[in-house]
């Protein structure tokens, strides 16, 4: 069954259905409309969980870390100054393997106020632990929810994952989105472990030097253990709802391409129909869309890129450095990459720019 | 009778004489253990010990600085949604409370939080070695007010009571069965409840470890820290504090507090004067602000 749903609107159905228990929401633009929902479905009694309603980000994230630890499945959504806001406690999420999911409607920071589409808000919290998921379109923001607490909750895993989405341009736009129920695929929460007057004991204390070290490296491995889950969590999502969602990456006639575009986020669909103008044009290009920003897929990626020109689109601009995404996978690849930095702060892409780009490009390396 | 049991170990990494940890040792018993401890960083985040050790026997999530508050908040919907029958209490110095913590303890008293945050005042980051807080008195020397402080403390009872919690209580280190019997009555109340403990610290108030109680009696005895309740925001003195304004004990020499610490070493005439003025100023405005203040 189809219903015609904006991003956010879409997100907080993917809540919902995936029973999550407690929500601790502070209001930004353009991602309040998903716990504005939230805050209705609870009101009207067709989800069952807390909704608090913090005075900060900082809090959101506090609050959420708390009831994770007690054992609930906690969600929250945030953007921007108010993801830079909660910095702090993303950190504590990762290290206290707290499995909180949050969607992050990408939008530029200020100042010069910009509401608009950047995805330097999510990508400079790059360190900080969490999973971090890039969706296409409003229907991949359904399914990467779910899948998302899939993955954090895992024993393997258990770390906070972020799903991001383009500001406006995925958030607010409607389309037709399949909202299947997620019984046998997510089920109420069982947590691996969690606060209880029961069973006392000391979380987060004081820690020496060789226990945090091993501390922050389960914290690697977990991202390592994520990787290899995800195919099996593709199939299982397949399997509940008929619908197969790639959650690593997507390709796009890269097999006989000589030159691949890498992006994330709407501009990688729009770079889908960009590739198909240069290929009207006889330029051999294909489109690898990196769904799974964290983990990074860096195996796959050198396999797959490894005989090809690459040329990579970011939708931010990190001073002194150019494109987060340019910088990961040049390192990933060890070789020379092209970088398009395009709609940052919500400029406007579209596919045939997509296209006169990557022609520059191809035109000033030669065929 | 004051429980047996005890919920926080000796022998634990506090300095001798903390009445942060003589004064959790009370509330634990207080509370019988039934309780989870919400710790920002603080001296109690260190003196419970390192990993995998803790010399706390209640379940302690210890969380970051500005968080406490809202952390609780988390946890407390959890513990509630399976059914444990315990409180939630925020255990935090006055850097976590009255600084950094302030808008994350005024958003969950607004919100009408079930918790219990309790703060142990010792009027400056103890745990940092010894600097300025929002609750260092006028005067005192820390390590960055080396000419000891020029602005008064803000009272953050005053900022909690306009929130309209039901149950309010200060208490000393001076008085541990006052503390206890707070403990207990805040125990009958539902929603936020605050309890601020004047916690004399012995290398930070340059005083003597075995003063602590000594020191924490005198701040009373000279009105220079005020015991009472307030219950639905009706204000009762308790203690010393209600004999002073009875008008059966005679409020002491403030000298004779200032004195016993060597934080307040170099203050002039001046500075005492004005430390005077502010203590009458206190006592009036709480005096003023209930006519049936004393019941």
């Amino acid at each position: 069954m189809y219903k015609v749903l904006t991003g956010n609107e879409a997100a907080a159905y993917a809540a919902m259905n995936c029973k999550v228990r407690f929500v601790a929401a502070y209001p930004i633009t353009p991602a309040t409309s998903v716990v504005e929902m939230l805050s209705r479905f609870i009101d009207e009694g067709r989800m069952k969980a807390k909704f608090v309603h913090v005075e900060s980000e900082h809090s959101a994230m506090a609050a959420c870390i708390g009831a994770s630890a007690g054992g609930l499945r906690v969600f929250t959504a945030t953007s921007s100054q108010g993801l830079a806001y909660m910095h702090e406690m993303l950190h504590w999420a990762a290290n206290a393997r707290t499995p909180v999911v949050m969607t992050v409607a990408n939008r530029a920071l200020a100042p010069g106020w910009n509401i608009w589409a950047d995805q330097s808000d999510s990508l400079s919290q790059r360190d900080t632990g969490w999973l971090q998921f890039y969706c296409g379109n409003v229907q991949e923001i359904y399914d990467t929810i779910a899948m998302a607490y899939r993955i954090a909750e895992s024993k393997e895993v258990m770390l906070p994952a972020m799903v991001c989405y383009d500001g406006f341009v995925l958030s607010h736009v409607a389309s037709p989105v399949e909202v299947p129920p997620l019984n046998g695929f997510i089920d109420e929460y069982e947590p691996q472990w969690r606060i209880s007057i029961d069973n006392p004991f000391t979380h987060g204390n004081v820690c020496s030097p060789e226990y945090y070290f091993s501390l922050r490296k389960s914290v690697h491995k977990a991202h390592e253990k994520a990787l290899k889950i995800i195919p099996k969590i593709e199939q299982e999502f397949f399997e509940c709802t008929g619908r197969y969602t790639t959650l690593l990456y997507d390709t796009y006639k890269i097999e006989d391409a000589k030159r691949v575009i890498v992006a994330m986020g709407a501009i990688a669909m729009e770079a889908k129909i960009a590739v198909d103008i240069l290929r009207k044009r006889g330029e051999k290009v294909g489109l690898l869309r990196l769904r799974s920003f964290r983990p990074f897929p860096v195996k796959s990626l050198r396999s797959i890129l490894v005989d090809k020109e690459v040329c990579v689109i970011d939708r931010n601009l990190i001073p002194g450095v150019g494109g987060v995404l340019h910088q990961e996978i040049t390192a990933s690849l060890k070789k020379d990459v092209d970088s398009l930095i395009l709609g940052v702060g919500g400029a406007d892409v579209t596919a045939e720019m997509i296209a006169k780009n990557v022609g520059r490009l191809i035109l000033e390396v030669g065929r | 009778m004051i429980e047996i049991e005890e919920y926080i170990l000796p022998g634990n990494a506090a300095c001798q004489g903390c009445p942060s940890t003589m004064c959790l040792r009370i509330v634990l018993k207080a509370l019988k253990g039934k309780a989870v401890l919400v710790v920002p960083a603080s001296c109690t985040s260190v003196y419970m010990g390192a990993y995998p050790n803790t010399a706390i026997k209640v379940p302690v999530f210890n969380c970051a600085f500005a968080s406490a508050a809202a952390t609780a908040t988390g946890i407390k919907a959890a513990l509630d949604f399976y059914n444990e029958d315990c409180e939630v209490v925020v255990w935090a110095g006055d850097g976590g409370t009255y600084d950094i913590g302030l808008q994350a303890l005024s958003g969950a008293a607004e919100r009408g939080e079930n918790m219990i945050y309790i703060c142990y005042n010792n009027e400056m980051y103890s745990n940092t070695g010894i600097q300025r807080s929002g609750a260092t008195p006028y005067g005192a020397w820390t390590n960055t007010t080396v000419s000891g402080k020029r602005e008064h403390r803000k009272d953050i009872s005053e900022i909690l009571l306009s929130h309209n919690i039901p149950y309010l209580a200060t208490a000393s280190a001076g008085y541990l069965r006052d503390l206890y019997k707070k403990v207990k009555r805040a125990l009958k109340f539902e929603g936020f409840r605050y309890i601020e403990i004047l916690a004399p610290c012995p290398p930070g108030w340059k005083f003597p470890m075995n003063k602590t109680v000594e020191i924490g009696k005198l701040a009373v005895e000279s009105g220079m820290w005020i015991l009472y309740e307030a219950i639905n925001g009706r204000i009762r003195l308790t203690g010393i504090s209600k004999l002073i304004a009875e008008g059966k004990k005679k409020m002491r020499d403030l000298r004779d507090y200032l004195k016993a610490q060597g934080r307040f070493a170099n203050i002039s005439e001046e500075d005492l004067a004005e430390i005077e003025r502010y203590r009458n100023k206190r006592w009036k405005k709480l005096l003023d602000s209930n006519s049936k203040l004393v019941d």
